[in-house]
């Protein structure tokens, strides 16, 4: 007798090395994918194009790096963006926290007509939202402009903004308003120091949810815009002529912000929970 | 959309707040619901009023009930909804087999690496769906890279990709992955890894126990990945116009161009309400086909 051990066979332990490790290089592959547009944006956004459109590498150059707002229109859309971003983030925010604290924390009628309220926007393709809210506009002659998008961005934002917060109320141990107001803490004292601390990263994680969903609407801005100019909307309207690097570099500015603003939120998060 | 999932049912908390006043939720859900009334509910209404209204001038229409607008819509478009379908349907297919092993990647074999995992996967969409698209459109454009190698093996009809249903199905399905992926993270994640064990102690082979104990776990996932980007992409003519042909232009154009640009009004109105008609019913049919009504 020489092999008394039974290992498991070479070709089950191929089969098992295989199967661990295809999904880890599916993974790469899937994040080589994912990553494609955005290195391209990126590198696009060091070119000098040679005529208008920039889809053909020319020559390295950090002209739309260093002059962003040649084209003043560029500018003038990310500030009508970020404001409108900004005002309808703060009230959807606001609407839709409250919501969340409603449907998490108290027991009424009308519940399952709230979730259903909440649901559908997120459930109605964006052109029918743009559709109807114009179509609400033109009936009561509310002239276009930086108002009705701002309405419109709010409306769209209020659900994803109760589904977050929500998530994050319901994810909360109970014990520990609880054990608050067993030493003694009034339902103020438990809000402020308890409830609310706890509740604000998933606040947060809202507001931003809530201002990248606006400031990158296209579909929605686009029926009730008027004349006003957002950034996706300067961004469509160059695409017929040919985008200048410049949008490049404020997409490659906007994924890197993002992105380190996440991160750095996770590491803190990481360091407190250490703590 | 991770959050949607992640709402058991009939969960109610037990916290220890407002308990006998009746008023305090009706307060707290008054301003947002008023605006979701007035703002979502009540333009539903307007565009059915629009879209049966009559002609009486250039740009001047009046209250009536013309269900020719409708016929004429449907008539006349069929072949629009019938392609907008077909692409959001192969795309959501596409999404689903490029996201449920990333995601089961994420949530099964990413150890440590989790969280920051889960970031890269969302961070591409931080940057503009428009500026995306466009990047889409120079990587596939005509004497790029990947089109020189795919024209070569001679497998496309019209020998290119941009301009083509092939380059309008890619970017609907890149375009919507996140809507795929984080659902399925999250159903994924849930499973507890014992059950998968079991499976394996009970002499299932890995993909006996995969198919019978993942996949079924993974459903609440699947189906809230496939909602979620089937809709906005049955929608969507953002991809159509960038990657598309003019002959793949998507229902979506049609409805933005009638009411923006061309004011007709009412025929825009109605192929907005077909629209939305047609994705609840596909929606509702399919939610109960798939046995989890309680998801919605």
């Amino acid at each position: 007798m020489t092999k008394v051990v039974s290992r498991p066979s070479l070709s089950h332990r191929v089969n098992f090395w295989v199967r661990d490790h295809l999904i880890v290089f599916y993974g790469i592959a899937a994040l080589i994918y994912l990553f494609a547009p955005i290195v391209v944006v990126a590198i696009f956004s060091f070119n000098k194009p040679e005529g208008r459109s920039n889809s053909s590498w020319n020559y390295f150059s950090l002209d739309a790096w260093t002059n962003i707002c040649r084209d003043q229109n560029i500018c003038a859309s990310l500030q009508t963006s970020l404001q409108i971003g900004l005002g309808s983030t703060i009230l959807a925010t606001i609407l839709g926290t409250l919501i969340s604290f409603a449907l998490v924390r108290h027991r009424f009628h009308g519940r399952s007509t709230t979730n259903l309220l909440i649901f559908l926007p997120m459930a109605t393709p964006e052109v029918v939202l743009g559709a109807s809210l114009l179509a609400l506009f033109l009936s009561i002659g509310l002239p276009l402009g930086p108002i009705t998008i701002f309405i419109a961005h709010t409306m769209f934002c209020i659900s994803f903004v109760v589904v977050t917060v929500k998530a994050r109320l319901q994810g909360m141990d109970p014990r520990l308003e609880e054990a608050a107001q067993d030493l003694y803490a009034d339902e103020k004292a438990t809000f402020r120091y308890v409830t609310l601390p706890l509740v604000a990263p998933g606040i947060a994680a809202a507001a931003l949810l809530s201002f990248s969903l606006s400031f990158d609407d296209y579909i929605i801005t686009s029926f009730n815009s008027g004349t006003t100019v957002t950034f996706p909307m300067y961004v469509w309207g160059a695409a017929q002529r040919g985008i200048p690097a410049q949008v490049n570099v404020i997409g490659t500015i906007m994924f890197v912000g993002s992105l380190a603003m996440v991160l750095v939120a996770q590491a803190v998060g990481r360091a407190r929970h250490k703590r | 959309m991770v959050a949607i999932l992640s709402k058991k049912p009939g969960e109610i908390s037990t916290a220890p707040k407002a308990r006998g006043r009746k008023i305090t939720p009706y307060i707290l859900l008054f301003p947002g619901m008023a605006w979701l009334t007035v703002f979502f509910i009540v333009p539903l209404f307007s565009l059915v009023s629009t879209s049966l209204m009559q002609r009486v001038g250039i740009d001047e229409f009046s209250p009536a009930l013309q269900i020719a607008n409708y016929t004429d819509a449907i008539t006349t478009y069929s072949d629009k909804y019938l392609l907008s379908f077909k692409y959001a349907g192969i795309a959501t297919v596409l999404a689903l087999a490029i996201a449920y092993p990333l995601a089961y990647f994420i949530a099964f074999k990413s150890g440590k690496w989790k969280n920051f995992l889960l970031v890269l996967v969302v961070a591409p969409f931080f940057a503009s769906f428009l500026i995306r698209t466009y990047a889409w459109q120079t990587i596939l454009t005509d004497d790029g890279v990947i089109n020189q190698f795919v024209a070569g093996l001679g497998i496309l009809p019209e020998n290119r990709l941009l301009a083509t249903p092939i380059a309008v199905v890619a970017g609907l399905t890149y375009n919507f992955l996140p809507f795929m992926t984080l659902p399925l993270y999250s159903s994924l994640d849930r499973i507890d890894p014992r059950l998968i064990e079991a499976a394996n102690d009970l002499y299932a082979k890995p993909f006996a126990g995969f198919r019978k104990v993942t996949v079924p776990l993974s459903m609440p996932g699947v189906v809230a990945g496939t909602l979620l980007t089937f809709i906005p992409a049955a929608g969507d003519y953002i991809n159509a116009v960038l990657l598309g042909g003019p002959n793949d232009k998507m229902i979506g154009y049609t409805i933005q161009a009638r009411f923006v640009q061309m004011r007709d009004y009412p025929t825009a109105a109605a192929l907005s309400f077909i629209l939305l008609a047609m994705i609840l019913i596909l929606v509702m049919s399919y939610v109960r086909k798939a046995g989890t009504e309680e998801l919605l």
